[in-house]
C-alpha cells in the first residue's frame, strides 16, 4: 500500500518537474489541501471543478481517498463550521469522520450535514483524475478500468504516468489498453512519427471511441483539406479502420442475434403457458396476461417479505409465483371455464371479464401506481466481451431461464404420468375417460399448469419492465401470435415461432424503426396464416379436428 | 315517566329546531357559494397522475375557505370523473357548466382531453385552468395555460445541454403521439437554426408502453461514440421510461457519457421506480419538490397534512394548479365578481409567488411567466437543481422556431387584436376561435 503511494508520489513529482508551466497555471498553487477542501462547500459547480483540478494535482497521498469518496457521494460538510467530513449511515443520522485525519467526529443528525453535491461533468472529471492515480494499481483489472476511463477522455496531463505504466506493464491485455490510452493523447501530437505510432497502436483494439477518432482523422474539412495533414498517417488510419469496420460489422451481427434471442425468449416465456391452455386444451384464455401479472406481483411481495436478500428472493419467487398463478388458474377453471368447454366465443368473453376483474383487484390491493421491483446485483450490468460487444446479464439469464422452463415442461409432458394422462385427454377425451382417467381433474391441473408457467414468466418480466396492473395486457397479443404462428398444440412450434419472431423483429427494427417493425411482423404473420392456417408445425393425424 | 317524556319532547324540539336551522343555513350556503369544478380523471389509465391534481384543488379550496372564502362566500368544489375517456371530458365539462353552473373549472391532463373540452368551454363561455406542460400552438379565450409552453421547458433544456454541457449530437426520442411529435418538430427546427447538422440529430419514435429497448439503446450508444458529446432529449411517456432507463444502465450508458433529459419524468413518476440506475440523468421542469424556499416548505407541509401521508411527493403540475388557483382567486377579489368576462379581464397582469421563488405573472396570451429548472435525479427519487434560468421566462403560445407559427401571436388584452391566433403578416385573426 505504502509502496503504491510512493510510486504515485514519485511519478507525480517527476511530472510536476517536467511540466512546470502546467503547475503554474493554477492560481491557487501552494494553497494547502485543507483550504482547498473548504472550496468544495461552494454551491457553484464551476468553483468546485476548479478546486478538484487543483486538489488532484497535489502530491499528497490523502488526495485519492478524498476524490474517491466525493465520486461515491460520501463526502459531506458540517453546516456549523463547513468542515468536510466522510459519512456512513448510523442509526440516528450519520457517523462522521474527518476526511483528512480519519478522526471520529461522532454521530450527527441528517440535517446537520449537507452533501458535497456533484453533477455529471464533475463526476466525469473525478473519474478521470482517479483513473490517473489508479494506473499504477497492483490489480490488473483496476489498471484496465483506469485505462478505459482515460481512453474515453484524453487527458494529456497523464501522458508521463502512462509512459511509466506501459514500461512496467506485463499483462498483455492491459498493455494494449494502456497503449491505446496513450495513443488517444498522442494523436494530438505535433510529431508525425508519434501520430503514426498512435494509429498503429489503435489497430485491432475494439473500442467505439478510438474508431470515431480515426474516422474523424480521415474526414475532409469544408475547404477540401484533410483534418490530418500527413498523407502517411491518413493511409495508416484507413487501413486500421478497414480492419476495425469488419470487426464491428461482425460483432454488430452477433449483437443483433443476441437481442433477437432475448426478445424471443421473453416471447417464449409469455407464450409457453398459453401453448398449454390454448394449444393443448383449446381454451382461448384472455386472462393469460393477468396470470403473468400475478406472478410479477408475487415477486414484489416476496421482495417485501425478505428485503435483505434480494438475490435469493428472486429464486424463492419462482415456485411462489407458480403456486399463486397456478392456484388462480385452477379456481378459474373450476368455477367458470369448465362450464364453457366447446363454446369458444363465450369462453373468450368470460375470460376477458376475468382479466378485467383481476386487474381491478390488483388496483384496489396494490394501488394503480407501478410497484418497483429491485434488480439484484448479479442481474445488472453487462458482460463486456470487447468494446463492440457486451451482453447484458439480465437478458442472458432470461434466455437461459426460458430454455430451462421449456425443457422442464417438455420433460413433464413426455416423461411423467401426469403428462401421459394429459396427452390422453387431449387426444381422445371419451377413450381416456373410459380408461379410468378423471378427465375433469386432468383439465383443472392442465389449466393450472399453463397458468403457473405464466406466473413464472411474470417473475422474469418483473426484471425487465414495469410491475403494474396493465403488465399482462402488453403481452397477451404477442403470446397469441406466437402460439398461432408456431402451430397450435406443439411446444417446439412455440419455441421456433418465438425465436423466429424475436430475431426477425430485431433485424428489421434498426432499418424500419420500432413502430414499423411491429407492423411488418404482424402483416407477415397474417399472410403466413393465409398460406398455412395451422402454423409452422401443424399437428397431423386423425385427432386433428375438422 | 313524565319527566323522561318531557325530556324527550325537549330534545326532539331541540333537534328539530337545530335541523331546521341547519337546513336554512345550508340553503343560504347553497345560494351563496362559489362553485369550483374539478375535471380530472379518477379512474382509468390517467388516474395515476390526475387524482393528485384533484386532491390539490380540494386542498386549495379548503384552505381558501379557512381564510373566509372569496367575496364573503364559501367555495364549494364539484368533482366529476371523466374516466380517462376523451369524449366524456366534453360531456362532463358541459355538465359542470350547464347543470352545476360552476364559476371555474380546473382540469384536464392530456392534450387530447383539452382539445375535446375546448369547443364546449368556448360555446358556453366557461373558464378552464389547464395545469400541465404541453406542446403549445394554442391560445383560447376561455383557457389559462398554467403549465409550461415549449419555450419554458424544451428549449431551455436544450440550451442548457448545448451551452453548459457542450452537447453536439442529439437524440430526440419520444413516444409516438402528438406531444412528442410536435415538441420534436420544434426542437429539430431550433437545433438546425443553431447550426446543428442533419447527421448530428437522430429522431426515434416508439409505441406506447414499449418495453424492448435493446436495439434503440445500442443505436444510441453507437450514435454517441462519434467523438462528440451526445445527449438524449426524451419525450418518452409514462410506463415506457422504466425499461428504457434500465436498459441504459445495463448496457453501461451512464449519465456522465450520455445524459438523458426528460420532460415527463417527475417526482411522482420516480416514486414507482427503482431509482438506482437513473442517478445523474436530467429532467427539465418549472418546479422541483427539493426547491429551497419557505413557500415551498409550507406547501409541502400543508399537502402532507391534507393527504395524511408524509411520503407523498409534490410535483410540477401541482404547482401549476396552485398558481392557477391563486391567480383566479386574486382576479375574483380584484373585480369583486366571479363572472367569466370579468375574470378574463381582471386576471391579465396579476402576479402570484411561485413555489420556487420569484413570481408568476399572467400574460395577455393566457400563459405564465415561469422559471425553468434543470435537475439531476438523486438516489432518493428527488431532483438536485443544477441549473436554472436567471429570471422567469414568459410563455410563448406560438413557437418562434417553426416558420408557420412564428408569425402568429396571441393577445387577449389589446382591443385591436383580442385573438388567440393573430397573423402579424396579414394582420388578420384566423377563422378559428383558438
Amino acid at each position: 500500500m505504502i509502496k503504491q503511494y510512493w510510486g504515485v508520489l514519485l511519478v507525480l513529482l517527476s511530472f510536476v518537474c517536467v511540466a512546470p508551466s502546467w503547475a503554474a497555471d493554477e492560481p491557487e498553487a501552494g494553497a494547502s489541501l485543507e483550504s482547498l477542501l473548504s472550496e468544495l462547500t461552494s454551491s457553484s459547480f464551476k468553483k468546485k471543478a476548479k478546486a478538484v483540478e487543483t486538489i488532484a494535482a497535489m502530491d499528497d497521498e490523502r488526495v485519492l481517498p478524498v476524490l474517491e469518496s466525493m465520486l461515491a457521494g460520501d463526502l459531506y460538510y458540517r453546516k456549523s463550521d463547513d468542515k468536510i467530513v466522510l459519512t456512513a449511515s448510523a442509526e440516528s443520522g450519520y457517523q462522521i469522520t474527518d476526511v483528512l485525519t480519519g478522526d471520529d467526529l461522532g454521530v450527527v443528525g441528517k440535517r446537520d450535514v449537507k452533501k458535497v453535491a456533484t453533477n455529471n461533468s464533475l463526476r466525469k472529471q473525478l473519474r478521470t483524475q482517479i483513473a490517473g492515480y489508479k494506473l499504477l494499481s497492483k490489480k490488473a483489472d483496476i489498471r484496465l478500468a483506469a485505462a478505459d476511463d482515460l481512453i474515453k477522455t484524453p487527458s494529456p496531463e497523464f501522458l508521463e504516468v502512462l509512459q511509466g505504466a506501459i514500461a512496467k506493464e506485463k499483462d498483455n491485455t492491459v498493455l494494449k489498453a494502456l497503449k491505446v490510452a496513450r495513443a488517444v493523447i498522442l494523436l494530438q501530437s505535433e510529431s508525425e512519427v508519434d501520430r503514426i505510432q498512435a494509429v498503429k497502436d489503435m489497430d485491432g483494439f475494439a473500442n467505439k471511441h478510438t474508431m470515431a477518432m480515426l474516422t474523424a482523422l480521415v474526414q475532409q474539412n469544408e475547404d477540401g483539406s484533410y483534418v490530418e495533414p500527413s498523407q502517411l498517417v491518413r493511409e495508416e488510419a484507413i487501413s486500421v479502420l478497414k480492419g476495425l469496420n469488419a470487426m464491428e460489422t461482425w460483432y454488430k451481427f452477433v449483437e443483433d442475434l443476441f437481442f433477437g434471442f432475448s426478445l424471443g425468449s421473453v416471447l417464449l416465456l409469455a407464450a409457453v403457458g398459453l401453448a398449454i391452455t390454448f394449444g393443448v386444451m383449446g381454451v382461448i384464455n384472455m386472462a393469460h396476461g393477468e396470470m403473468i401479472m400475478l406472478g410479477a406481483y408475487t415477486t414484489y411481495v416476496i421482495q417485501l417479505i425478505m428485503p435483505n436478500q434480494i438475490g435469493a428472493s428472486l429464486i424463492v419467487a419462482v415456485p411462489a409465483a407458480f403456486l399463486v398463478s397456478g392456484l388462480m388458474g385452477v379456481i378459474i377453471e373450476r368455477t367458470v371455464i369448465r362450464h364453457l368447454y366447446g363454446r369458444p366465443l363465450e369462453t373468450l368473453l368470460a375470460t376477458f371479464g376475468i382479466s378485467l376483474i383481476l386487474q381491478q383487484l390488483v388496483r384496489s390491493v396494490f394501488s394503480p401506481l407501478n410497484r418497483s421491483v429491485i434488480t439484484p446485483d448479479w442481474m445488472s450490468g453487462s458482460w463486456e466481451i470487447n468494446g463492440f460487444l457486451s451482453l447484458t446479464y439480465n437478458r442472458l439469464y432470461i434466455i437461459i431461464f426460458a430454455l430451462m422452463v421449456l425443457f422442464g415442461l417438455m420433460l413433464l409432458l413426455k416423461k411423467s404420468f401426469f403428462g401421459l394422462q394429459m396427452r390422453a385427454v387431449t387426444q381422445n377425451r371419451s377413450m381416456a375417460s373410459s380408461m379410468g382417467i378423471r378427465t375433469g381433474w386432468v383439465d383443472a391441473m392442465t389449466f393450472g399448469l399453463g397458468s403457473g408457467i405464466a406466473g413464472i414468466a411474470g417473475v422474469a418480466l418483473s426484471q425487465l419492465t414495469n410491475v403494474g396492473p396493465n403488465l399482462g395486457q402488453s403481452y397477451i397479443i404477442d403470446s397469441f401470435l406466437v402460439v398461432v404462428f408456431g402451430g397450435v398444440g406443439n411446444l417446439w412450434g412455440t419455441f421456433v415461432a418465438a425465436m423466429g419472431l424475436g430475431i426477425a423483429n430485431k433485424f428489421v427494427e434498426p432499418m424500419a424503426g420500432a413502430v414499423l417493425a411491429k407492423i411488418l411482423i404482424l402483416v407477415f404473420i397474417i399472410l403466413f396464416i393465409q398460406r398455412r392456417p395451422r402454423g409452422l408445425f401443424a399437428l397431423k393425424g386423425r385427432f386433428v379436428e375438422g | 315517566m313524565k319527566k323522561t317524556k318531557s325530556k324527550w319532547i325537549k330534545t326532539m324540539t331541540g333537534a328539530a329546531v337545530a335541523a331546521s336551522m341547519s337546513l336554512v343555513s345550508s340553503m343560504a350556503m347553497a345560494a351563496d357559494t362559489i362553485k369550483v369544478g374539478v375535471l380530472h380523471s379518477l379512474s382509468g389509465t390517467m388516474a395515476i397522475s390526475e387524482t393528485t391534481l384533484k386532491d390539490t384543488v380540494l386542498m386549495m379550496v379548503e384552505e381558501q375557505n379557512k381564510k373566509g372564502g372569496l367575496l364573503g362566500k364559501k367555495l364549494e368544489a364539484v368533482v366529476v370523473d371523466p374516466a380517462s375517456n376523451w369524449p366524456l371530458f366534453a360531456e362532463k365539462a358541459k355538465e359542470l357548466l350547464e347543470k352545476e353552473k360552476v364559476d371555474v373549472i380546473f382540469g384536464c391532463w392530456t392534450s387530447v382531453s383539452r382539445k375535446s373540452v375546448l369547443p364546449v368551454i368556448e360555446e358556453l363561455n366557461g373558464l378552464l385552468f389547464y395545469p400541465v406542460q404541453y406542446e403549445g400552438e394554442e391560445s383560447s379565450k376561455n383557457v389559462f395555460y398554467t403549465g409550461a409552453a415549449p419555450n419554458q421547458q424544451a428549449i431551455p433544456a436544450v440550451d442548457y445541454l448545448m451551452n453548459e454541457v457542450g452537447v453536439k449530437r442529439w437524440v430526440l426520442a419520444g413516444t409516438d403521439y402528438v406531444y412528442p411529435r410536435t415538441t420534436n418538430k420544434i426542437l429539430e427546427s431550433y437545433l438546425k437554426q443553431k447550426g446543428v447538422a442533419e447527421k448530428d440529430i437522430m429522431i426515434n419514435y416508439t409505441p406506447f408502453g414499449h418495453s424492448d429497448w435493446q436495439t434503440i439503446v445500442s443505436d444510441i450508444k453507437k450514435f454517441g461514440s462519434a467523438g462528440k458529446k451526445t445527449a438524449v432529449v426524451s419525450t418518452i411517456n409514462g410506463d415506457a421510461n422504466v425499461p428504457f432507463y434500465k436498459e441504459l444502465a445495463n448496457q453501461g450508458v451512464s449519465a456522465e457519457d450520455i445524459p438523458v433529459v426528460a420532460f415527463s419524468v417527475g417526482e411522482e413518476e420516480l416514486s414507482g421506480f427503482d431509482t438506482k440506475p437513473l442517478v445523474g440523468h436530467l429532467a427539465a421542469w418549472n418546479y422541483f419538490m427539493s426547491a429551497d424556499s419557505d413557500v415551498n416548505e409550507e406547501f409541502i407541509k400543508k399537502w402532507h397534512a391534507f393527504i395524511k401521508d408524509d411520503k407523498r411527493v409534490t410535483n410540477d403540475p401541482m404547482e401549476a394548479t396552485y398558481i392557477g388557483f391563486n391567480l383566479w382567486a386574486q382576479a375574483v377579489e380584484k373585480g369583486k365578481s366571479t363572472k367569466v368576462d370579468d375574470v378574463l379581464k381582471n386576471i391579465i397582469g396579476l402576479e402570484t409567488p411561485n413555489l420556487t421563488g420569484g413570481t408568476a405573472k399572467m400574460l395577455p396570451n393566457h400563459h405564465l411567466t415561469k422559471p425553468v429548472l434543470i435537475g439531476e435525479i438523486q438516489e432518493d427519487g428527488q431532483f438536485e437543481t443544477v441549473w436554472q434560468t436567471e429570471s422567469e421566462v414568459p410563455g410563448d403560445a406560438w413557437t418562434d422556431f417553426l416558420p408557420e407559427s412564428a408569425k402568429i401571436e396571441a393577445d387577449w388584452q389589446d382591443p385591436k387584436i383580442m385573438c388567440g391566433n393573430y397573423n402579424t403578416e396579414t394582420k388578420k385573426c384566423s377563422g378559428q376561435n383558438y
